[in-house]
């Protein structure tokens, strides 16, 4: 497949690597931040490929990862109401709330639709005016455009019978918040190329000169990931702490214009709250008073609150993990308690989350 | 006359009668059928026989390359094949919907008629019930299939040895992904079909020219990944596959990308993996090459030497890809569902 | 948190959201061009739960292998 095969060929991979063997002389870590890296770093086992000196801690970049269990029980309870057909990503549906996940709400009679995008769950809603149609807005600044394109087309037809249940984050106040806790061991960042296609890279401007972290927008290619992994090394190696950009083929310092726009138009920024790790300021997103009425939680009332963001059952270290601040293999009940088949924190359950990643491939 | 089934049609009396004689017995009516008693008596010629059942409730009924009808056939006709058995008769029966029409249920039996002939068995008994409106999905059909056995090969995981070599008859993954693209919320476009077909033919084949199989698995749900875990954690061996080796069809591809999926964990309904001594390897290769069903045979790897241990116990399935570094190929604890992340 | 794909855009239809059938090695799904305006027939485009949300540059996308040859061709130079 065209502008894929070529980036996935030994040849260039291999060179790449020894590129970044010579001009590594210390130790660095460095976070990709987006799920989509940590599966492609694993799956082709592009970690060993690196100096012993580099390690590569994962980021919180996995929506279903972050995504607070409380909002997975409301989405459940959502499901499970009459009249109501839910559609979400297939990520969602293994995801353990509190009590259980979206699969066994199917199971239990929940009429739950996996769809590939947000406009599939909009033709439900035309095709089954006698049904309430919510759908499972979860991402990054990635998916925003799509969820606001959905909102805005329904808000265009006068479409009464769709809401969606927002679970929205943002990635430059969560690169801020891991680089400002007091443990942090990140010194440089592979920023997650599809988010930086839509918003441009010029966020993370302030983010590299505040806190003297390089931070270089990288692809999810296996080359396009180990050229990422060498600018960053490169400015860490010169002690240079700016923005640069590997994935030029995708990527622009303003991002795709129209797509902010839209997303501008339809939501607001708003406190964050990210499983594991807990609120963030002005890290997730709603939607705008103009189109309130989409929104499910306020057709079918509010998550609950009061534990929101933090809960994870005790043995499970994931919110540390997604901070880079500890590795899987660093957590007690990894790959004992903890396992692809009976997950206790969500970066387990998503094949994204470091942990499923870790469990999979090493 | 009856444009579509009523619950009448399940009840034991004439409707019944009536559908048995119009629908199936036309088609299914070999002479062993007609007799229209309980059951069909036939003698077999060989003192072992091998026996299976399958059940088939896929969703959408048609899709390019096959059909309810169509797969329930071959995937028993498969499972016998798996076991080094010549089939030979098939029993088929029905769970219709009340409201299902005729015109689907007609094109059904005569696709199932058709693809009996083209296995070379024949359906000799069958029975129908009919369920409510919303109670099933259209049709389910479970067939169980009876087949004689004329070599004496020991034809299981227990009988894989360190050093077999792994041989495939053909691509992977087009049927799972030929079904997901004419699902709604997934749909795409393409000219992939299902890759589903009968096996017994070249199984056969491989068998009368002599050549030892120490093991075979049909792909089916769950891949070529979970027959290859199943295999590995019953025999207590290793397995090795090269990524480079498997053949997946520039359109799968597309669709396992754009879906987030792993081919090594779709459904196949034609294609299956046998473990063979190393030094037929070559021969039963050409063997299969020359075979309609076999024409894009290849070897993907080999059994390991020594025993596991440790963390090969749990992944005893290793794939190596193209950059020469080694991952484990794991059997997925659910269905694969596409993801965006 | 963002799988995306690049596709060649087979049709582009006018549509309120510019929907155009994008093909992916050989399968064709519909796609919201409505992000790539100024995108053609012929172009690549990343696309993400059903949207473009860039025009892939082809022009740069060669420049990562440039970059190798150039380097590999410094190195013989000095060995």
């Amino acid at each position: 497949m065209k502008f894929i095969d070529e980036y996935r060929e030994a040849g260039p991979i291999r060179e790449m690597a020894a590129e970044i063997r010579k001009i590594t002389t210390r130790s660095w870590t460095i976070m990709e931040v987006c799920g989509g890296q940590t599966h492609a770093i694993v799956k082709y086992g592009l970690d060993k490929m690196l100096p012993e000196k580099v390690s590569l801690s994962h980021g919180p970049g996995c929506p279903v990862c972050v995504t607070p269990s409380e909002l997975i029980d409301k989405a459940i309870e959502i499901a499970l109401s009459p009249g109501v057909i839910f559609c979400s990503f297939g990520d969602m549906l293994r995801v353990p709330g509190t009590k259980k996940d979206l699969l066994r709400a199917k199971g239990e009679g929940g009429d739950i639709r996996v769809v590939y995008s947000p406009l599939d769950a909009l033709s439900l809603a035309r095709k089954h005016p006698e049904k309430e149609i919510v759908f499972f807005a979860i991402g990054f600044e990635t998916t925003a455009p799509a969820h606001a394109m959905a909102v805005y087309q329904a808000s265009l037809e006068r479409i009464k019978n769709f809401s969606i249940l927002i679970s929205h984050f943002l990635v430059p106040p969560a690169m801020e918040a891991i680089l400002s806790s007091r443990d942090n061991r990140v010194q440089g960042f592979l920023a997650a190329g599809h988010v930086c296609a839509v918003m441009g890279y010029f966020e993370y401007e302030p983010i590299a000169s505040r806190y003297r972290v390089p931070v270089v927008v990288t692809g999810f290619e296996p080359l396009d990931i180990l050229q990422g992994v060498y600018l960053c090394i490169r400015q860490l190696e010169e002690g240079r702490a700016g923005v640069e950009n590997q994935y030029l083929r995708a990527v622009l310092r303003e991002g795709n214009i129209h797509a902010r726009q839209m997303i501008e138009k339809v939501f607001e920024i708003v406190p964050g709250k990210w499983r594991g790790i807990g609120e963030i300021l002005q890290s997730g997103l709603a939607l705008r008073k103009e189109f309130a009425r989409y929104d499910a939680e306020g057709r079918f009332g509010p998550a609950r609150d009061e534990v929101r963001g933090v809960t994870e059952s005790p043995d499970c270290i994931s919110g540390l993990v997604l901070q880079g601040i500890r590795k899987p293999e660093e957590c007690s009940s990894f790959g004992r308690s903890c396992t692809p088949d009976h997950p206790a924190g969500a970066t387990m359950v998503s094949s994204e989350g470091a942990c499923a990643a870790y469990y999979r491939y090493r | 006359e009856y444009p579509a089934i009523l619950l009448g049609h399940g009840g034991g009396g004439k409707l019944m009668n009536h559908l048995i004689e119009k629908m199936f017995l036309p088609l299914f009516g070999t002479p062993l059928l007609d007799t229209r008693h309980d059951g069909t008596t036939v003698d077999l010629s060989h003192s072992k026989i091998a026996m299976t059942t399958d059940s088939y409730v896929v969703q959408p009924l048609f899709f390019p390359g096959g059909d309810i009808g169509s797969l329930a056939i071959y995937g028993t006709v498969n499972d016998l094949a798996m076991c080094g058995a010549n089939p030979l008769y098939l029993s088929a029966g029905f769970i219709l919907e009340e409201g299902l029409s005729m015109e689907t249920l007609w094109r059904v039996v005569q696709s199932m008629q058709k693809a009996a002939d083209r296995a070379g068995v024949r359906i000799i008994t069958g029975d129908t019930k009919v369920v409510e409106r919303g109670k099933g999905d259209g049709i389910f059909i479970n067939t169980t299939g009876i087949g004689v056995v004329e070599h004496s090969q020991k034809i299981g995981p227990a009988s894989v040895r360190p050093g077999d070599i792994l041989l495939i008859n053909g691509d992977i993954a087009s049927h799972g992904i030929a079904i997901m693209g004419c699902r709604e919320g997934l749909s795409f476009e393409s000219a992939l079909e299902s890759d589903s077909a009968p096996l017994a033919g070249l199984t056969r084949e491989l068998l009368s020219s002599g050549i030892h199989i120490h093991c075979m698995r049909d792909l089916t749900r769950g891949g070529l990944a979970s027959a290859l875990n199943e295999i590995a954690q019953s025999a207590g061996i290793k397995i090795r596959i090269d990524e480079a080796l498997i053949s997946v069809r520039e359109e799968v591809r597309g669709a396992c990308e754009i879906l987030g999926l792993d081919p090594l964990h779709i459904a196949n309904e034609g294609r299956f993996v046998a473990f063979i001594p190393r030094e037929e390897a070559a021969h039963a290769l050409s063997i299969m090459r020359s075979h309609p069903m076999g024409e894009g045979s290849g070897i993907i790897g080999e059994v390991e030497k020594g025993t596991p241990d440790g963390i090969s116990e749990t992944f005893p399935v290793i794939m190596r890809n193209k950059m020469g570094s080694d991952r484990i190929v794991d059997m997925l604890s659910g269905e694969q569902l596409p993801r965006i992340c | 948190m963002c799988l995306a794909v690049p596709g060649k855009i087979e049709t582009i239809s006018d549509s309120p959201l510019i929907t155009g059938k994008v093909n992916f090695g050989g399968i064709q799904k519909d796609v919201a061009l409505v992000y790539v305006p100024g995108a053609k027939v012929g172009d690549y485009v990343i696309v993400h739960v059903g949207f473009a949300i860039t025009l892939l540059n082809e022009k740069e996308a060669g420049r990562i292998f440039e970059t190798l040859r150039q380097i590999k061709e410094l190195e013989e130079g000095d060995s």
